[in-house]
């Protein structure tokens, strides 16, 4: 299976099934896509009525090349993983990573929050004592196999209504790790309201990552992320993340500023920008997942404006790469030589297997995204996991079991996408979520096309 | 090869056999919490 396009300039060809991706020229392009399913001297026939330029060897050159791909296996790889999938869905898991939602309070009114502002539809704000977040974290280790790195992020609502708390359950965490062999990576999300010198300074002690709430311009920002009175927030935060961000720069910590986009801002590549402009380095925007009812939900017919708008964006960051303005865009990151192994691809971002969510009381849910759907609760963790029922349905999760994966070129880069999106629009763990997907695959088309000019710039300046 | 420059060595076949060990980051840990982006993750072993 190969998905070929052609984007900015660059005629690009992927094979899905070994992640190869290859630059062409035209004449190989077009016999690419003729190869599998026409005769060798047809294709050059072909060619040759197109290209009445191109010699004949160069042509005859050109096919041989491709042949040489599909030999080493770069080309027209077949599907060696579907056979294994069965025996994989049957692995035992462990829980490595564990998104620890310290309070569910919030300071702000979000309008996509899905969080219902922090309350997850409860009837009333509560934070998580030590005590449960202790045995959460005991929980961890203690479900965690030989796995050594083990990831927290603290989460809400917004955690920083209940730092103290955090503090105290890092300090536990670290004091765990000799003896248990463990290693903590923690991490916290916040709307950044409460940021304060004292709370970045512990941040950059002990978190291997922050991720700051912005979602671009002011007037994008303000619309969406207001206080419960409805006042402002973005010139209260912006001072604080240009000054955290720069700290974690000096340190050689990670940061992400990270947004959402929605149908009030199509234009979402001048949000970004902003966010480059503003100074920050690594930004992360992703599109808002909402009930079609809501005014700021997404559409389908929206997609061919978001699809603009991440060439936009891909363009700009081609221009930008190597000088003082470059920045990551979360979303276009691909790692060609370092990227995951395809087990990994395979089983997605690990909800309800690998990865699980822990409200204020103590129980435990598939991720962050499915707290407050009581029927998804699937254990506590005073008592464990008690509905493996739900944890076998998440472990059968991959592109395989989604109809529509099996055959979608991106299939190894969103892993079959969120089970949570999917749930929530097509009432099945296991469905897909279609505007979603339409923009998952736009952005891995913009990654590869950057990878691409990155490349080529690389080599003019060798 | 002249007509055709290829971007990357690494062919995900060959991960089949070594791979598995389940230490890379969590992908919603970093900085997605309502999509899912995988192909972005880096390989522990890769570090």
């Amino acid at each position: 299976m190969i998905h070929q396009y052609k984007n900015n300039g660059y005629n690009i060809v992927l094979d899905v099934n070994s992640g190869a991706i290859h630059v062409v020229d035209d004449v190989t392009y077009d016999m690419i896509a003729e190869y599998e399913n026409t005769a060798m001297e047809q294709v050059i026939e072909n060619a040759a009525a197109k290209y009445p330029k191109i010699p004949r060897d160069e042509i005859r050159e050109a096919y041989d090349e491709i042949t040489s791909l599909k030999e080493e296996g770069a080309l027209f790889t077949p599907d060696e993983y579907e056979g294994r999938v069965i025996d994989y869905t049957k692995r035992p898991t462990v829980i490595k990573a564990m998104c620890l939602n310290v309070a569910h309070a919030c300071n702000l009114s979000c309008k996509y929050c899905f969080a219902d502002e922090g309350l997850y539809f409860g009837k009333k704000a509560e934070l998580m004592s030590f005590e449960v977040g202790k045995k959460a974290l005991d929980f961890l280790i203690a479900s965690s196999g030989n796995r050594v790195n083990l990831e927290v992020d603290f989460f809400g609502g917004e955690p920083t209504l209940n730092f103290d708390v955090v503090k105290e359950l890092v300090a536990y965490g670290r004091s765990r790790e000799e003896e248990s062999g463990k290693k903590f990576r923690f991490t916290f999300t916040t709307n950044g309201v409460l940021l304060n010198d004292d709370i970045m300074e512990f941040a950059n002690k002990e978190m291997d990552n922050v991720v700051l709430s912005i979602d671009g311009r002011k007037e994008i920002h303000d619309m969406m992320r207001p206080r419960h009175d409805g006042g402002p927030t973005y010139d209260t935060i912006v001072p604080k993340y240009q000054k955290f961000a720069k700290m974690r720069e000096e340190a050689g910590k990670q940061y992400y500023v990270r947004g959402t986009y929605t149908r009030n801002n199509l234009d979402f590549a001048k949000d970004i920008l902003h966010m480059a402009d503003l100074g920050f380095h690594e930004i992360s925007i992703e599109p808002v997942v909402a009930p079609p009812e809501e005014d700021y939900a997404l559409k389908t017919e929206d997609i061919p404006v978001l699809e603009e708008q991440y060439d936009v964006l891909a363009k700009e960051m081609v221009a930008r790469y190597k000088t003082d303005k470059e920045f990551t865009f979360f979303h276009f990151m691909i790692d060609l030589e370092g990227g995951p192994c395809v087990y990994k691809r395979l089983s997605g971002c690990g909800s309800g297997t690998e990865y699980v969510s822990v409200i204020p009381n103590g129980d435990i849910f598939p991720c962050h995204q499915f707290v407050g759907k009581p029927d998804f609760k699937i254990g506590n963790v005073f008592t464990g996991i008690d509905r493996e029922d739900i944890v076998t349905e998440f472990k059968g999760c991959n592109v395989y079991t989604r109809e529509k994966c099996r055959s979608c070129f991106a299939k190894f880069y969103c892993s079959g996408g969120c089970s949570a999106n999917a749930y929530n629009f097509t009432g099945n763990v296991r469905g897909v979520y279609d505007v979603g997907c339409a923009l998952e695959k736009k952005r891995v088309e913009c990654a590869i096309m950057i990878k691409a000019a990155q490349a080529a710039k690389d080599a003019q300046e060798a | 090869m002249k007509h055709v420059q290829t971007l990357n060595e690494k062919r995900l076949q060959n991960t089949v056999k070594k791979g598995g060990c389940g230490e890379c980051q969590t992908s919603c840990q970093s900085a997605c919490k309502t999509s899912c982006t995988v192909g972005n993750q880096t390989c522990e072993h890769a570090k």
